[in-house]
């Protein structure tokens, strides 16, 4: 009967270590659940990093080529045999090597793409014939790759791509100074290649470009029109829930179906190219105009009416007060979305595939209906070639998309830093 | 503010103007090709070549598997459909007349060489010694009791001991291509349907009921014995290097730019090298070809140059490039014979 009645602060202080020891652990799971993340990127970025940066150094071999004038003739430039003269060049260093297949195997350290240097020196300076020059040559992948270390010196001779021979030359080379990697300068200027040492990613780089400029170009101006007639002009009925509802399902449709899509309208009845830049845009855009849409609605709710009801009342137009005020304001938003959209574009593959952009191209597209593959679908088909050389080249690629990703993600970072106002 | 955005809506009106030049797929002036992905690393080099050493474009080429490059190729004869078509077997009698009912009358075939498909491990174990009969027994979903009888029951062998008491006691565990991919149909019918004939109750079933026979002999077990593991055969590779006691199956290539890395088992007798490959000691090889629209040469600039290139000596010859990228090319003979169809443009009867 005389219990003292327990009072609020008591009852507080018994459950107080318990609710502390709750919030620590409710702290410690949000902490848990960032450093695995943080942990699986750094993996990631780490494997990637640790695989591709060798591919940003190419290794060069340096030859004295004799630009014979028996060989090459002022009308003859565009045939001539330019693979000769690099042969010759590298039988020079080597004069003690006889025999057919030795020599073969000696010509065969030097990339076939120096031949093909050799041409473009020779027809844009004709002066060059009858001369000697030093030039550094790019070498053939498997040498770069035993050069890299990527190929094991201590394994049996037929378990590797490089012979007991070509390594004694290597050898020989980097000890007179005649063997040095160098900045892959082919890898950011070329299109695509068979030889890994000859491949690079500006084709997919350009295309990759030109995809988005169209989708950037058209998506835009579109979602954001449909924005605000969506949220500004709209009435609320039944159709404008209706049109809700399917935008907001477009946005999570997977991208596969946009490329069936692009396949059956834009190929097939449209009669558009191919694999042409131009429909890889278009098939984008139809991807990236819900998100934009979405992106850009929130945008404009996000405006205080106390702006709206302000403009109204000194005497502006519905129109007036939308471009004059509300489009400004929202729009920092829709950048936003409009870069995050983008950004998914330039990541996608699966559509591509659907209208012929996942090919081997070597031509660096010029033009928006030049066949064209693009940065991501690069990568894919890197990634499943052979020769060993390609597997640095696919992850510098990857380095090189990612680096792209960041900076327009940066950017929309950045714009909402700086446009954006808070009320 | 209202700056931006003027200047933002003029910048997309004027790459709008900029991006709408006449386009229509008419007058194409590059090769475009599609099919098979293991003729493809062939196809890509020649056509880089043609594409380095001639006037003409660089062709364009789609790797989209054996059958969907049929379907594409024989779509139409218009422009606007592909003008060569890889295939890593042989065009089949019904995508002839699908070819025959859309206006494609007149296809050539030329057959470029051979691809060798390889069993392989990881060279840290020992090599395996298989037979057909063996893989057969491995991989298949149902096969003939261990009892004895001719009956049927679902896979039970959980090791390769279990299978043949002279093989390791690794379990099972195969990676290789999915049901799409050209490579998985050649093994099926060269390996499966061959271990499969070894029990002479399911050779017979051939004669009586053959759909049931390629049920019987061409279904994979789905129990984790085979791996489908899609067509990146790098990853196979590095898969095996971390698991040494699975096993892979892809083409010769792949072997032969790993060559430290993982070695091909035995197969009846004989080791998957370039040599046995091509004299045809080692049994599990395929022809591959490539077809073409007879109608596109002449429209499209540059056919028979391409055609020329591909079928020279220096590309499919026996120290041309290609054997380089691990093409097993075919006797002169037949070379010379396959060249000159080719140069004819002769069209093909598929019976």
């Amino acid at each position: 009967m005389n219990e003292k009645p327990i009072s609020t602060m008591d009852r507080v202080s018994v459950g107080l270590a318990k609710r502390y020891r709750k919030e620590r652990r409710f702290r410690l799971f949000g902490l848990a659940a960032i450093v695995a993340s943080l942990l699986f990127l750094v993996l990631l970025l780490g494997s990637i990093g640790a695989k591709g940066w060798t591919a940003f150094q190419q290794t060069h071999i340096r030859l004295d080529v004799f630009f014979d004038p028996a060989v090459l003739d002022v009308k003859n430039l565009a045939t001539a045999n330019y693979a000769n003269l690099v042969k010759n060049a590298v039988f020079v260093l080597f004069p003690e090597v006889e025999g057919r297949q030795d020599k073969r195997l000696l010509a065969k350290m030097v990339s076939g793409g120096a031949a093909f240097e050799l041409q473009r020196m020779v027809v844009s300076n004709p002066e060059l014939i009858g001369t000697t020059k030093s030039l550094w040559v790019i070498a053939k992948d498997e040498v770069d790759m035993f050069v890299k270390g990527y190929i094991p010196r201590n394994v049996p001779e037929s378990e590797r791509r490089v012979s007991d021979k070509q390594i004694a030359w290597i050898d020989q080379l980097a000890a007179t100074g005649r063997l040095e990697k160098k900045f892959n300068t082919i890898f950011f200027q070329a299109g695509d290649s068979r030889e890994p040492e000859l491949a690079g990613i500006r084709g997919a780089v350009m295309g990759s470009l030109f995809t988005l400029m169209v989708t950037l170009v058209l998506s835009f101006p579109v979602g954001v029109a449909a924005a605000v007639y969506l949220e500004e002009f709209a009435p609320q009925n039944r159709w404008t829930d209706l049109i809700e509802v399917n935008v907001n399902n477009l946005a999570a449709i997977p991208s596969i179906v946009f490329g069936l899509l692009g396949l059956a309208v834009f190929l097939n009845f449209m009669n558009l190219p191919r694999s042409a830049s131009l429909v890889g845009g278009l098939v984008l855009t139809l991807m990236t105009l819900p998100t934009i849409i979405i992106a850009s609605r929130a945008s404009l709710k996000s405006v205080p009416p106390s702006i709206r009801e302000a403009a109204l009342g000194v005497g502006a137009s519905k129109m007036q007060t939308i471009s004059h005020h509300i489009l400004p304001l929202a729009l920092p938003g829709i950048m936003t979305g409009t870069i995050i959209g983008m950004a998914r574009a330039l990541g996608e593959t699966a559509p591509l595939l659907m209208i012929g952009m996942v090919a081997f191209i070597v031509d660096v597209p010029h033009s928006f209906s030049d066949p064209a593959t693009v940065l991501p679908v690069q990568i894919y088909l890197w990634a499943g070639s052979p020769e060993r050389a390609f597997i640095e080249r696919t992850s510098a690629a990857i380095m090189v998309l990612l680096f792209i990703l960041l900076l327009m993600n940066a950017t929309a970072v950045f714009l909402r830093n700086k446009f954006e106002r808070r009320w | 503010m209202q700056k931006l955005s003027m200047t933002l809506a003029a910048a997309s009106l004027m790459l709008a103007s900029a991006a709408t030049p006449t386009l229509a797929a008419d007058g194409r002036d590059y090769i475009s090709m599609v099919g098979s992905g293991t003729v493809y690393p062939f196809a890509t080099a020649v056509a880089e070549q043609f594409g380095k050493t001639t006037k003409f474009k660089t062709p364009k080429i789609e790797a989209t598997g054996t059958g969907g490059g049929m379907k594409l190729f024989c779509a139409g004869a218009g422009v606007d459909t592909p003008d060569i078509t890889n295939a890593s077997r042989q065009m089949k009698k019904s995508e002839m007349e699908s070819c025959q009912k859309n206006g494609v009358t007149e296809v050539v075939e030329v057959k470029v060489g051979y691809d060798g498909i390889v069993f392989a491990n990881s060279k840290k174990v020992a090599p395996m010694k298989l037979s057909r009969k063996d893989i057969y027994l491995a991989l298949a979903k149902q096969v003939p009791s261990p009892e004895g009888g001719d009956k049927l029951v679902a896979n039970p062998y959980k090791t390769w001991k279990d299978v043949n008491p002279a093989l390791p006691a690794n379990k099972i565990e195969v990676f290789g291509p999915a049901p799409i991919s050209g490579t998985r149909d050649a093994f099926t019918e060269l390996v499966m349907d061959n271990g499969c004939e070894a029990f002479p109750f399911i050779k017979a079933m051939q004669k009586s009921d053959e759909k049931q026979f390629k049920a019987v002999c061409q279904t994979l077990r789905e129990d984790g014995g085979y791996v489908e593991a899609g067509d990146n055969y790098n990853l196979i590779v590095q898969k095996l290097e971390t698991s040494p006691a699975s096993m892979g199956i892809f083409g010769f290539s792949y072997l032969d730019q790993n060559g430290d890395k993982v070695q091909g088992s035995i197969i009846d007798g004989s080791v998957p090298t370039f040599d046995n490959i091509a004299s045809g000691k080692y049994v599990i090889s395929r022809p591959l070809f490539f077809y073409i629209k007879k109608a596109h040469v002449g429209v499209i600039p540059g056919m028979n140059e391409y055609i020329a290139e591909f079928t020279s000596d220096r590309a499919w010859g026996k120290e041309g490039y290609l054997a380089e990228k691990g093409l097993i090319p075919a006797p002169a003979d037949e070379r010379k014979a396959n060249a000159e169809t080719a140069k004819a443009l002769k069209p093909v009867v598929i019976k």
